[in-house]
């Protein structure tokens, strides 16, 4: 069952973007289409809603400028998707991880306020990273050990972490300014990512593209990458190659933990200011469909990542201007994913 | 302990377990023919929004119940087009279930929050509780499903094609079509969970009340190791510790519920653990594999 999703992750869709851009703008155009009769089934007015969306989008700076905020969690839980995947892994925590690295990341701000910033913002940036990762490393070891396949772990621990930052935050981090609405204390200065001007791009994007860089560099380009792909490839040959493939389980898993971790604490450092249980609408699950849809490969992740903060960037707007619920867009969304897995690609090289 | 307290909570994990069961043994027999189906989650919530939604209207918890289980045999359908005829990934496409399940759920029950239903009716049951007719009908069609795949034709070829979808084409079975019925009973079933969740146990709607059941239930099938049996015995054990909480917490002790609500995904992810990697030899090996078929 890995196996089949890694070789899904590397070839079809990577291919399928170079080739039929065309093919993708008739895709978000019926996507569209079967999202405007949902609405309308249910007494809105899709045009105006897209005619919203747009005139927002790119009616002036700071719309477009939320959309790169919408991406920056996107690009993260991606690649701590795609990371392993490249073995042959299947890690749908991304959602988890993302909570566990926003909490410890508090704890980093709430620990040390005093701190000055350029000491601060790392080291909270070590914490989130350390959160993600530990929440990652779990799955990876059982899987490891032969003892737990690593898509159901990772999906049970999406559950515990949101639990852990309601623990916190109903309890020892509770702020004493608000009674009815439960979140930590607000961070010091110093513990906030610079943003860019006067709009929400953080520090975060930059990380995101870094971590894509090194990403698609360090498969492509460099030993760790090659083995990692030789894992993927065929596990059991590797192993007689000498190549650690237990370790590189765990190692990968860990970090790509520890990435989705930056996600989290990017969001409570820059975006929230403190942290809050609602942190995230599901970036942690459409971070695996961006890797999915991407085929793994640097510059689709970015693409993908950029689209699907354009659909959010919709479930934004219907909320605001039509009272529609947020978690609506999961429609849109799904309606986009059915029409993409619907298309049979040539046979053999899909899936 | 006293003797009130035990049968609450044996009481409280049958009636919770219920939803569980439905929904593991629709997955069952989903990757008997070789099919995971991770949007487990969404297609239970449909059931829920769906069940409920059509008690409100009907003034009926069985006719809620039915539509819910039809509205999610059809959307299971959609997964199977999916899948099985466009071959698409598993995952993926049961990831899009899943979202695609949070949003219609979310569109279908808003104008229903707050509302009031008649549930489903309970029969007591001295000194045990009162359980309603969904609850009565849980173990017998875990039976039923046993006897289905062990021990009738049908059963067997399913399982064929759940091991090696070429070899039972070879066989003279129709993998696709085979697969298309198991998607379908464990459409209906998922729904049937979902909807007892809203209209038995709960008997109020809210967003995203399946709160990661679908994901528990998947973990259940490996836990069942593929047999119907056995998956009545792990809904009991993951109600258990469900209800457990629920006592524990309605009683006044004094535990966080945050810590408390962690105990049924930890458990199972324990339960996981000790019976470690070796029952993953009793999965269907064609499990997740699209069948390219002879075309």
């Amino acid at each position: 069952m890995p196996r089949e999703l890694a070789l899904a992750l590397r070839s079809p869709t990577a291919l399928a973007m170079r080739h039929r851009l065309p093919r993708a703008i008739v895709v978000a155009l019926v996507a569209l289409a079967v999202f405007a009769v949902v609405l309308l089934v249910d007494g809105k007015d899709p045009l105006r809603a897209y005619r919203d969306t747009l005139v927002y989008i790119f009616g002036n700076t700071y719309g477009f400028s939320e959309l790169l905020v919408r991406m920056t969690p996107l690009l993260l839980t991606s690649i701590a998707v795609a990371l392993p995947s490249r073995l042959g892994l299947i890690n749908v925590g991304g959602e988890g991880q993302l909570y566990m690295g926003a909490w410890l990341a508090t704890a980093g701000a709430l620990d040390f306020p005093d701190l000055p910033s350029w000491l601060l913002l790392p080291l909270m940036t070590a914490f989130g990273f350390a959160g993600g990762a530990l929440w990652a490393f779990l799955p990876g070891l059982m899987r490891a050990a032969k003892l737990v396949n690593e898509t159901i772990s990772t999906l049970l621990l999406n559950y515990i972490a949101p639990l852990i930052v309601s623990f916190f935050i109903f309890g020892p981090w509770r702020s004493p300014e608000s009674s009815s609405y439960p979140q930590s204390p607000a961070f010091v200065e110093a513990a906030r990512l610079p943003a860019l001007g006067s709009t929400r791009i953080h520090l975060g994007l930059l990380f995101g593209l870094v971590c894509l860089t090194l990403y698609g560099f360090a498969l492509n380009r460099t030993r760790r990458g090659l083995e990692m792909r030789a894992i993927g490839g065929n596990a059991e040959a590797s192993l007689r190659l000498g190549i650690p493939v237990s370790a590189y389980i765990v190692v990968t898993m860990a970090i790509a933990g520890g990435i989705a971790g930056i996600a989290g604490m990017a969001e409570v450092s820059a975006i929230q200011g403190r942290l809050v249980a609602e942190l995230s609408p599901g970036y942690g699950f459409v971070g695996f469909l961006v890797a999915w849809l991407a085929g793994g490969t640097a510059i689709g992740i970015l693409a993908m990542a950029f689209l699907f903060a354009v659909v959010s960037s919709v479930g934004d707007i219907l909320q605001i201007t039509q009272g529609v619920p947020y978690a609506v867009i999961n429609l849109l969304m799904a309606v986009v994913l059915f029409i993409v897995l619907g298309q049979r690609g040539p046979a053999g090289t899909s899936r | 302990m006293s003797t009130p307290f035990a049968a609450a909570v044996l009481s409280s994990s049958i009636l919770s377990g219920t939803s569980l069961l439905y929904a593991t043994l629709g997955e069952l027999v989903g990757e008997r023919a070789g099919i995971v189906n991770l949007g487990l989650e969404g297609l239970m919530l449909i059931g829920a929004a769906v069940g409920f939604a059509a008690t409100s209207l009907a003034g009926d918890p069985y006719i809620g119940v039915a539509a819910a289980g039809l509205v999610c045999l059809a959307a299971n359908l959609i997964f199977g087009f999916i899948v099985i005829e466009r071959r698409a990934n598993q995952l993926a496409a049961g990831l899009t279930l899943m979202f695609f399940g949070f949003g219609a759920s979310t569109l279908v029950g808003r104008p229903f929050v707050g509302a009031v239903i008649s549930g489903l009716p309970r029969l007591p049951v001295p000194g045990l509780g009162a359980f309603d007719a969904l609850v009565w009908l849980a173990a017998p069609t875990a039976l039923l499903l046993w006897w289905l795949l062990f021990r009738t034709r049908w059963g067997l070829a399913l399982r064929a094609v759940g091991e090696d979808p070429a070899v039972a084409f070879a066989a003279g079975q129709r993998p696709q079509l085979l697969q298309f019925q198991a998607l379908a009973v464990a459409g209906l079933l998922g729904g049937i969970g979902g909807a007892h969740l809203s209209v038995g146990l709960t008997q109020t709607w809210d967003e995203g009340m399946t709160a990661g059941r679908g994901f528990i239930a998947i973990a259940l099938v490996i836990f069942a190791k593929w047999n119907p049996l056995w998956a009545v015995a792990g809904a009991l054990v993951f109600g258990g510790a469900e209800s457990l909480q629920l006592q524990l917490q309605a009683r006044g002790a004094d535990v966080s519920p945050f810590l408390m609500t962690m105990v049924p995904y930890a458990l199972t992810l324990l339960v996981l653990l000790i019976w470690g990697w070796n029952r993953m030899s009793a999965a269907p090996a064609g499990l997740g594999r699209n069948f390219f078929g002879v075309e």
